[in-house]
């Protein structure tokens, strides 16, 4: 296939004081076999080979797991491709002639550190909160003393598939973090190891995601359309019904 | 001061102040109201069958538990109102917060356009409802008063005769239908009651209710305007 | 200098004769240390919450924005363990010997003897922490077989075994961090290490978002900083994935153990073009199903794979390799890939690449039964190659994965710089020359969560806590001296930008040092790297200012690091004069005259060991940019196991 020629749109802002701004970029000659990384990569290149500053963006893994790319294009989160991070996405997806518009995850919650990269540390927050399992190393049975269904392990692995990039947050209209909130609780709250703290680690995670200031889901299922690793907004049924129960349980017990 | 963050802490406050408290409340008191439309809507079909059976109907609601009951009634959808209604104000508020800088190119994958209007749908509704009540309930006006006293039946069919009124009820409606659509199947996915699973089901009722609510309600002003009915 | 303090006696006793001999600190004196964490994978990660939890106060670092996005998270695979719960044979013993003999016996065995004698314990913790780990329908975990094992040991959480560790040692991290005993500094790159009569005490770091350069100091520091695969520009590593805090140490007098020792991992989607970033692996569990296969002649390789018949096919690690088939280990599979290759046999439009092939597997068990195996994956390759493997064969070709040299280490995990320990990927001490597949997380929980907690109040019995402070003139030196470096480098102002610099010097490596090597490209490699490093601090481009996020100046740090590295990496390859696990010289392997050809023991084409001249760590001691590093040899000695011939033939 032909290389492409492109034009992007691009927002930059030098750090948190910053004003930021769209600006525009040609990329031109892009192989169609490049990532959407790599594509920055070119056009980073270049811009230094001319003495300008390059586009900063998050990226670690390149391989879709680390959870770090957090691009937002032609206004999806990771893009309009279904199930995979930024960096999964490749060049094929485009055609020549094509303008793209790259924006920084956007959220309140999440203040700019520069041009499209952005502070996620409130979900780091919100797993210090609760998100774990209270047990101290060494002091763990044989591993098969506690058989757990087959279904419940898989749900709890599906929660669990969570690679925390705030795609959710960024994709939801309201800026809400209960699509990722409700998969750490849940891949945690499926298993029999977690059942102990279930009730604190529901109440605690919720309070504090309450506490950074996201906004709440209205149940239109943004987050779980861009989510690149597919998790279900079934989570966030759980977590609701957790939390009510939960808080039933608080206030009489 | 201790008494204010006594309150502050205590079970029903810390759940009425949390995101998904709040929302549990907007689903619950969104049963009551989803409850109170179909109640409301089969009692008005009654209108089909016949003047005597609309001002039996209308006389029972006035007498029932001793004229009571409807108090209780109102009571309770008030209630129910006012707090579907200051949650979800505070809970746009707080959205509307929540993203300070918006994306400059906006997009949308799978949010329905019902979704993503339902603070002005349900604006537009509130606006409705008190022009409903001041409309056929309190009777502002001196001619329906009169007429309504004697004969429910007449006095509807003398409202809806006003073209104006017939509008706004068409247009109240039909955003009503849009709010239902995505109100109704919200109440499960809040109270954690749906499922990949349950999804399709539950949007198929969400809709189907949407739409026999709105095909239900205009049914009478357009039976009334177009057709004649009951003139 | 080399003081390896392997406990005395029989090697099962060792660890628990260790343990009980070492120094302990009492519980309230604990608070009183504070120990830094460079690194926050597997091991830093799991070092720094078993630390906490045991009372000390710790100082975690990482150049992500969360601890969460460590590498560790990209292991697929899975992690072994000797709990023989298949009943097919499985030991602590048996889990030892196979990683000597997958390590081509060139690991310290009362090392690796320990790390067996603790799988099982990493197993039991990480389920206890939540680890949705595969399971059986009557709910007790499952296992699946690994390369260069013919046991079933490996547990699995489908292909992100890796990111499912990590998240729990992240969220035993995060518990340790909201209950204050550990204090987390993300994205903050470790520049320097400081030493304080001789021991280290401190790092320098710089925060990535404002530039900011601090000193910390410490009673002891952990280095688990990971591998230095970046050195060779592609590899599967991340794109952060450096060598800095590793060098720098070894430039304040740590030494540096092995470093030719570099795994090539034989299934990885093959290169596609000039501007590619980095290289995607495969699992190595695709071997379990997958054949892999090249045709028998060149004329055949560019048609379309399913029109090639059976018969003029080459299968060829079935062939050379009848019992262990495409589960070879990853030394041997990759070689023997490059070999079809350079025989012109290699497929796809770069002829760098061999087919992975399902056809069978899914005549065999049905489509579902391989989608539930491996979907994923398949989803991942179409992702990236834009085919679909349901319906083509893969082209895989080798890239490299890991590095199992690293920092010298003590068998209390300490380098020969009092107080610096260095854990995982980071050190050299337990794969020997080739790691086996699913044993990189184990090394690396081993280390953090049961080795170091156990092994580092020996040191910090000796010292007074708390008595160095980043008041002391040496912290100001070093701080300077860093200063001075970053000022330096942003001043340039030069033509080229720093991924120029670090692709070539990644081409040079590859081909003078990757998967086969001699002395003659290894001497003109050794010639080259001085020009690139020369040009690099005289024309690279770093726009902008030290103030802000600065992405080129965090990558022209690292480079500038892999440029003096490389040339220890060279003379390391060039002084090992034999072939052993992934260091492969050209000029030592067995060939048709060999006598244990002959006697049927090998193959031609193997690499061949020199036990007499070679067995032995090589750690080199830092003597100058530029200069010759010194050698210092420890001799391996294998007690429990005898040093022969590595055959799965």
């Amino acid at each position: 296939m032909a290389n492409l020629n492109l034009t992007l749109k691009v927002w930059r802002q030098l750090n948190a004081q910053d004003h930021g701004r769209i600006e525009t970029y040609d990329a031109k000659d892009i192989p169609t076999e490049a990532s959407f990384l790599e594509m920055l990569d070119i056009v980073n290149e270049r811009i230094v080979e001319d003495g300008g500053e390059p586009i900063h963006f998050d990226h670690d893994c390149r391989e879709g797991i680390c959870g770090m790319c957090s691009l937002t294009i032609d206004g999806v989160p990771h893009g309009q491709d279904r199930g995979v991070t930024v960096c999964q996405l490749h060049m094929r997806k485009f055609k020549s002639g094509d303008t793209i518009w790259i924006e920084p995850f956007r959220s309140k919650v999440f203040p700019l550190l520069r041009d499209l990269m952005v502070d996620r540390s409130a979900l780091d927050r919100i797993v210090a909160a609760g998100g774990y399992i209270d047990i101290r190393t060494g002091a763990a049975q044989d591993a098969n003393a506690l058989p757990i269904e087959k279904d419940k392990a898989e749900a709890a692995f599906e929660a669990a598939a969570c690679i925390g990039c705030a795609a959710c947050v960024a994709a939801c209209k309201n800026s809400s973090a209960m699509l990722f909130v409700s998969a750490k609780a849940a891949h945690l709250n499926y298993l029999p190891q977690g059942a102990p703290e279930k009730q604190k680690r529901t109440l605690a995670m919720v309070r504090q995601m309450d506490e950074e200031g996201f906004g709440n889901c209205t149940n239109q299922y943004e987050c779980e359309a861009v989510c690149p690793k597919e998790i279900s907004a079934d989570n966030i049924a759980k977590l609701n019904r957790d939390y009510a129960i939960a808080s039933f349980k608080e206030a009489v017990s | 001061m201790s008494a204010l963050s006594c309150c502050i802490h205590s079970a029903p406050c810390r759940f009425w102040n949390s995101s998904i408290g709040k929302k549990i409340i907007v689903a619950l008191t969104g049963i009551v109201l989803v409850g109170f439309l179909a109640g409301h809507l089969i009692g008005n079909l009654l209108i089909f069958q016949g003047e005597h059976a609309f001002n039996d109907y209308a006389h029972f609601l006035q007498t029932m538990l001793h004229g009571y009951g409807v108090w209780i009634a109102r009571i309770f959808l008030l209630t129910s109102l006012v707090l579907h209604v200051t949650a979800t104000i505070q809970l746009t508020i707080a959205n509307r917060a929540a993203r300070n800088i918006e994306y400059q190119r906006p997009a949308t994958v799978t949010a329905s356009a019902s979704s993503r209007m339902m603070i002005w749908s349900g604006s537009t509704i509130l606006a409705f409802i008190v022009f409903h009540i001041f409309h056929y309930t309190v009777r502002v006006s001196p001619e329906l008063a009169e007429i309504g006293a004697e004969n429910p039946h007449a006095m509807v069919i003398a409202g809806f005769s006003n073209i104006l009124v017939s509008l706004f009820y068409l247009i109240a409606m039909t955003l009503l239908c849009s709010h239902l659509s995505h109100g109704v199947g919200s109440i499960f996915q809040t109270l954690g009651l749906r499922s990949h699973k349950t999804a399709l089901p539950i949007d198929l009722f969400s809709r189907a209710f949407a739409l026999f609510i709105w095909l239900g309600f205009i049914s009478i002003p357009i039976a009334i305007m177009v057709f004649g009915f009951g003139k | 200098m080399l003081k390896s303090n392997i406990p005395s006696g029989p090697i099962e006793q060792k660890w628990t004769k260790h343990k009980f001999d070492s120094k302990l600190i009492n519980p309230a004196n604990k608070r009183k240390f504070k120990i830094i964490v460079v690194g926050s994978g597997l091991a830093g990660g799991a070092a720094a919450a078993s630390l906490a939890e045991l009372g000390y106060q710790v100082d975690c670092f990482c150049y992500q924005d969360s601890p969460r996005r460590a590498h560790s998270i990209a292991a697929q695979g899975g992690i072994n363990a000797a709990k023989n719960y298949r009943n097919d044979g499985d030991s602590v013993q048996r889990l030892f010997y196979d990683t000597v003999k997958g390590g081509d016996f060139r690991s310290r065995e009362a090392n690796v003897y320990r790390l067996a004698e603790v799988s099982n314990a990493i197993i039991d913790q990480a389920t206890a922490q939540g680890v949705p780990f595969a399971r059986e329908y009557g709910g007790l975990l499952d296992n699946r077989s690994f390369g260069g094992a013919q046991v079933s040991r490996t547990f699995y959480a489908r292909g992100q075994t890796g990111q499912q560790l990590l998240i729990c040692v992240y969220q035993a991290l995060e518990k340790e961090i909201a209950k204050g005993g550990v204090t987390m500094h993300s994205r903050t790159e470790m520049l320097d290490l400081v030493t304080v009569d001789g021991h280290a005490k401190g790092i320098v770091v710089r925060n990535m978002v404002t530039g900011e350069i601090s000193s910390h100091a410490a009673d002891a520091v952990i280095l688990a900083t990971g591998g230095y695969g970046n050195a060779f520009y592609l590899s599967t590593n991340a794109m952060g994935c450096n060598v800095m805090a590793a060098f720098r140490a070894h430039k304040r007098g740590a030494c540096f153990a092995n470093p030719c020792y570099t795994q090539i991992h034989p299934t990885c989607i093959p290169v596609s073009g000039d501007y590619q970033s980095k290289l995607t692996l495969m699992s190595e569990s695709l071997r379990n199903d997958g054949r892999i296969w090249v045709p028998k002649s060149a004329e055949d390789c560019k048609n379309a794979a399913a029109s090639i018949a059976d018969a003029d096919r080459d299968y060829y690690l079935e062939r050379k390799y009848p019992s262990f088939g495409n589960l070879a280990p990853r030394d041997i599979a990759s070689r023997a890939a490059k070999e079809a290759c350079d025989d012109g046999r290699g497929v796809g439009p770069s002829g760098l690449g061999v087919y992975l092939d399902f056809r069978d597997a899914t005549k065999r068990l049905g489509e579902s039964t391989i989608r539930a195996r491996y979907g994923n994956l398949f989803q991942m390759y179409e992702k990236i190659t834009g085919e679909n493997p349901y319906e083509t064969p893969m082209r895989i070709y080798p890239a490299v994965h890991y590095t199992m040299g690293g920092l010298w280490v003590d068998y209390n995990l300490m380098s020969n710089v009092p107080g610096l320990h260095v854990l995982g990927e980071a050190n050299f001490s337990d794969h020997g020359a080739n790691r086996l597949g699913a044993s990189a997380l184990m090394q690396g929980l081993a280390d953090g969560y049961f080795v170091i907690p156990a092994t580092i109040a020996p040191y910090l019995a000796s010292q007074t806590p708390g008595s160095i402070t980043t008041e002391h003139q040496e912290f100001k030196k070093v701080e300077e001296e860093v200063r001075e470096r970053v000022g330096k480098m942003i001043n340039i102002n030069g033509k080229r930008t720093v991924d120029s610099f670090h692709r070539e010097l990644g081409h040079l490596l590859w081909d003078k040092c990757g998967m086969a090597r001699d002395a003659k490209g290894l001497k003109e490699a050794l010639a080259a790297i001085p020009g690139i490093r020369e040009e690099f601090w005289e024309n690279v481009r770093i726009p902008g200012s030290g103030e802000n996020v600065n992405a080129e100046l965090e990558k022209a740090g690292r480079v500038a690091d892999f440029l003096e590295f490389a040339e220890l990496l060279c003379h390391d390859a060039h002084d090992r004069k034999e072939s052993c696990g992934g260091h492969f010289r050209s000029e030592y392997q067995f060939t048709e005259k060999s006598p244990e050809v002959k006697a049927g023991k090998t193959q031609p084409g193997e690499a061949k060991r020199d036990d007499e001249n070679f067995s032995h760590v090589a750690a080199w001691e830092f003597k100058g940019v530029g200069k010759k590093p010194k050698l210092h040899k420890e001799s391996l000695k294998y007690t429990a196991v005898k040093q022969t011939i590595r055959s799965y033939a």
